[in-house]
């Protein structure tokens, strides 16, 4: 009798059925001459959180950046391979960048809030598009602040300038200003890496929430976030030439109760350089 | 990197080598009191056993404590996971010898039987078997976790001897039931005790492999 | 304690009394220095103060100047002169100003940036009163009039390297991530620009175009060969007129800019050469016009910023 009573994994049955919300196919990208990723193939499952992790340097964050074409803002990048949100390539020679960057949202590391009102803040994506109705307005930007979890903190001073917010709320209005805009996809850069404990385990949970309704990428050197809060990872390293790979791709729980690959197993266990 | 972790792991499985050979011991020396008919050498025994459970909880602390304190993964989770669970089978076979000098002094001033020729075999094998599979563990040797387990046949082999040998007794003169019990429990203990090892096997091969498995041995003999 | 502490304790007792008083003299030193150094300017604000309080009267402010002799004039045309060369030159140099300061930090090493960087660093650099004579051949000459609009041109052209430097300046200053973050969300580059980064150096830009201003209003040289000077000019009376003949205010600001205009630094160095004692007094009213006025800039300069970080901090 074999039962394989292994680490009965989270493999939830809706995850089978669930697709690909982006594909990544042989992926690289170049900044001049210098080779920032190299090959890179992996597949974003919707409405999960996976988490890319990796020792420094290793290309996370270009690749978390790749997602949302903010690489295109330096001037010498360019990339080979493709990468598809829905089947469509968004680096297609027609595809409108603009759409690409409302699909895909971004939280950044360090909290920015733009220096203008809370309201202002949220309502600036929005306004972009051309909504400018104020009742439109005034309801979008409390349902984007009741998803990060801040409305009732700042119900009362919408009007206040953003700047005026704690760390920890200036991030979580960082995070309703991008989901101001509808986004499919949302890209994390370490978006606790700069809070407080406390404040870190808030947007956690609160990540927990919106994998209900968006897609979650997110970059994280700290392990142990990535293993509480993620449900793909995928554990990336420089090779050789410098340029970033992609060494073990599978379920969290795998990763880090028994990784197939020892580069992994090493990184994970703290045993690594 | 993590010498401190290292150590502290060392110094883990050292403990459980330690509360291993311990248990060797116990049975051998159960079994050797009982052939002897020597009561209060079993009562020493009986006592001696609360030595093993304390060295159990000690582990059992140290664990949870580097859980805590350390964040292991892989590998590591895995191995700290076993001992716990290698700590609490040792436990238990700990148990089973004390359940033989029990038997001991339960006996009393009665008679043996019939010489222990089988039982103590049983006994030696059960602690040989314990031996490698303790040394299998910490050496994280998967090859030879896996050739132990299938020597339990001989154990199983020996206990239905024993068995077979103790039923003509009952059925020679009915009077003898409550000796030939007596010596039935005794191989009882030792043929659960020979089980276990089984399991220690198999977690040296989970923490190799990740996979946790039953190592069956071929024809389960189990009465 | 290892050998080191030892060492570092004993090195530490040897040095204590004349590290007393070396602190002590360094003190002495450095606070003398800053007395030294913040004597010209009370000594200047306090004489000016002193000989120009003596000649300084409401009249000042709102006659034009009366003839020798006569009680009561003042120096208006000077005042309204000063704003408008200072409101032309302004509305000249801005924009150019401001549009060169975000090219430059956007792509300061494109051939165009670098250009920008050096010719505004040159600029600055170029004596006022070598601008003046180039405005006069350029403009003057060809109108054949001196006039209020060369006046500004000149300026405005002293202001440009200012406003262009401190613009620059403070939107290197905004992080990089502010504006990330708008072009994530799909805003386009100018949107971010406006919207978000020049709010962002708002401040900053503000305090530059002060700073620019204060230095202008101050200028004499290069307004000898542009605005000349001119003791009759009514502000009211030519608005009055313009109404009176029913003149669209084109045509009415045209006249206006087409005159020769006085300012107050010009102002002072008209009257402070003249033989007549009234006039030189006048001379250091007009100076403690002029001071008050730069005061009350850099005053208001400083009290925006405060209002706007306190609004800021929320």
């Amino acid at each position: 009798m074999n039962s394989n009573i292994a680490i009965q994994t989270v493999e939830k049955t809706t995850a089978e059925v669930r697709g690909m919300k982006v594909e990544v196919k042989d992926l690289s990208v170049f900044y001049g001459k210098f080779q920032a990723l190299a090959e890179i193939n992996v597949d974003i499952r919707e409405q999960m959180i996976t988490a890319i992790i990796g020792p420094s340097g290793c290309g996370k964050s270009t690749l978390l950046r790749s997602f949302n074409r903010m690489n295109d803002l330096t001037p010498s990048a360019h990339i080979q391979g493709k990468i598809t949100l829905d089947s469509e390539d968004i680096y297609a020679p027609g595809m409108d960048v603009v759409d690409v960057r409302r699909r895909v949202g971004m939280v950044f590391q360090r909290p920015n809030p733009f220096p203008k009102s809370i309201y202002d803040n949220v309502a600036y994506g929005p306004r972009l598009y051309g909504v400018r109705r104020h009742s439109d307005l005034d309801a979008l930007v409390e349902h984007s602040l009741k998803q990060a979890a801040l409305w009732e903190e700042v119900k009362d001073k919408l009007h206040q300038s953003g700047m005026s917010l704690s760390g920890g709320q200036q991030q979580r209005l960082c995070i309703a200003r991008a989901l101001a805009v509808q986004p499919e996809v949302v890209l994390m850069d370490e978006p606790a890496s700069a809070l407080d404990p406390i404040s870190t385990l808030r947007i956690e949970e609160l990540m927990q929430e919106l994998k209900k309704d968006y897609t979650i990428i997110i970059v994280t050197h700290n392990m142990q976030q990535a293993a509480r809060v993620s449900d793909y990872t995928a554990m990336m390293m420089i090779d050789e030439q410098r340029a970033g790979r992609m060494i073990e791709y599978d379920q969290t729980n795998i990763i880090f109760t028994r990784p197939k690959d020892k580069r992994t197993e090493d990184y994970v266990t703290g045993r690594f350089g | 990197m993590r010498k401190t972790f290292e150590a502290e792991i060392q110094q883990l499985k050292d403990e459980l080598l330690l509360m291993g050979s311990m248990v060797e011991q116990q049975v051998l020396d159960a079994v050797d009191a009982l052939k002897r008919r020597d009561v209060p050498a079993s009562h020493r025994i009986f006592d001696s056993d609360a030595k093993i459970n304390s060295k159990r909880y000690g582990i059992e602390e140290q664990v949870m404590i580097l859980i805590a304190t350390q964040q292991p993964m892989a590998h590591d989770l895995r191995l700290l996971a076993s001992i716990l669970e290698v700590s609490a089978e040792l436990e238990r076979m700990g148990d089973y010898a004390k359940g033989i000098a029990t038997i001991n002094i339960r006996m009393g001033e009665e008679p043996p039987l019939k010489p222990l020729i089988d039982i103590p075999r049983m006994a030696k094998k059960g602690a040989d078997m314990l031996h490698r599979s303790l040394t299998a563990f910490i050496n994280e040797d998967v090859n030879a976790a896996r050739a132990i387990p299938p020597e339990d046949d001989e154990v199983d082999d020996l206990y239905t001897q024993v068995y077979r040998e103790l039923m003509t007794f009952v059925m020679k003169d009915p009077k003898n039931i409550d000796r030939a019990n007596y010596l039935l429990w005794t191989a009882h203990n030792l043929e659960r005790f020979a089980d276990r090892v089984t399991n220690i096997c198999e977690r040296t091969v989970f923490i190799a492999t990740g996979e946790m498995k039953e190592i069956t041995s071929s024809g389960d003999g189990s009465a | 304690m290892n050998q080191f502490s030892v060492m570092l304790a004993q090195g530490h007792q040897r040095r204590r009394s004349s590290r007393r008083t070396v602190n002590a003299v360094m003190l002495a030193l450095t606070g003398l220095l800053t007395l030294l150094a913040l004597i010209p300017l009370f000594w200047i604000i306090g004489y000016v103060f002193y000989r120009g309080g003596k000649a300084i009267n409401l009249d000042f402010f709102i006659h034009t100047p009366t003839p020798l002799g006569v009680p009561g004039g003042g120096v208006l045309h000077a005042i309204e002169g000063t704003l408008i060369i200072s409101l032309i030159s302004s509305i000249l140099a801005i924009p150019p100003g401001i549009l060169a300061a975000f090219y430059a930090a956007r792509h300061p090493n494109t051939p165009l940036g670098v250009a920008l960087r050096f010719s505004t660093d040159m600029l600055s650099g170029v004596p006022s009163i070598v601008v003046g004579l180039f405005v006069y051949a350029l403009i003057v000459v060809p109108q054949k009039h001196f006039s209020a609009l060369a006046g500004g041109v000149a300026l405005a052209i002293l202001m440009l390297p200012i406003i262009t430097r401190t613009t620059e300046e403070m939107l290197k200053l905004v992080p990089g991530t502010l504006r990330e973050a708008s072009l994530g969300l799909g805003a386009p580059e100018w949107k971010t620009s406006l919207s978000v980064v020049f709010p962002a150096a708002l401040d900053g830009i503000i305090t530059g175009f002060l700073l620019g201003i204060a230095r202008a209003a101050g200028e004499t040289a290069p307004l000898l060969f542009t605005a000349l000077g001119n003791e009759r000019f009514d502000l009211g009376r030519m608005i009055q007129s313009g109404v009176q003949s029913h003149q669209s205010i084109f045509q009415v600001i045209g006249r206006i800019l087409n005159q020769p205009v006085d300012s107050l630094p010009l102002t002072l160095y008209k009257y402070a050469q003249q033989p007549y004692p009234e006039r030189v007094e006048q001379s250091w009213a007009v100076a403690l016009v002029l001071l008050i006025l730069v005061l009350l800039v850099n005053i208001i300069a400083r009290l925006w910023i405060e209002l706007r970080a306190r609004r800021l901090r929320g």
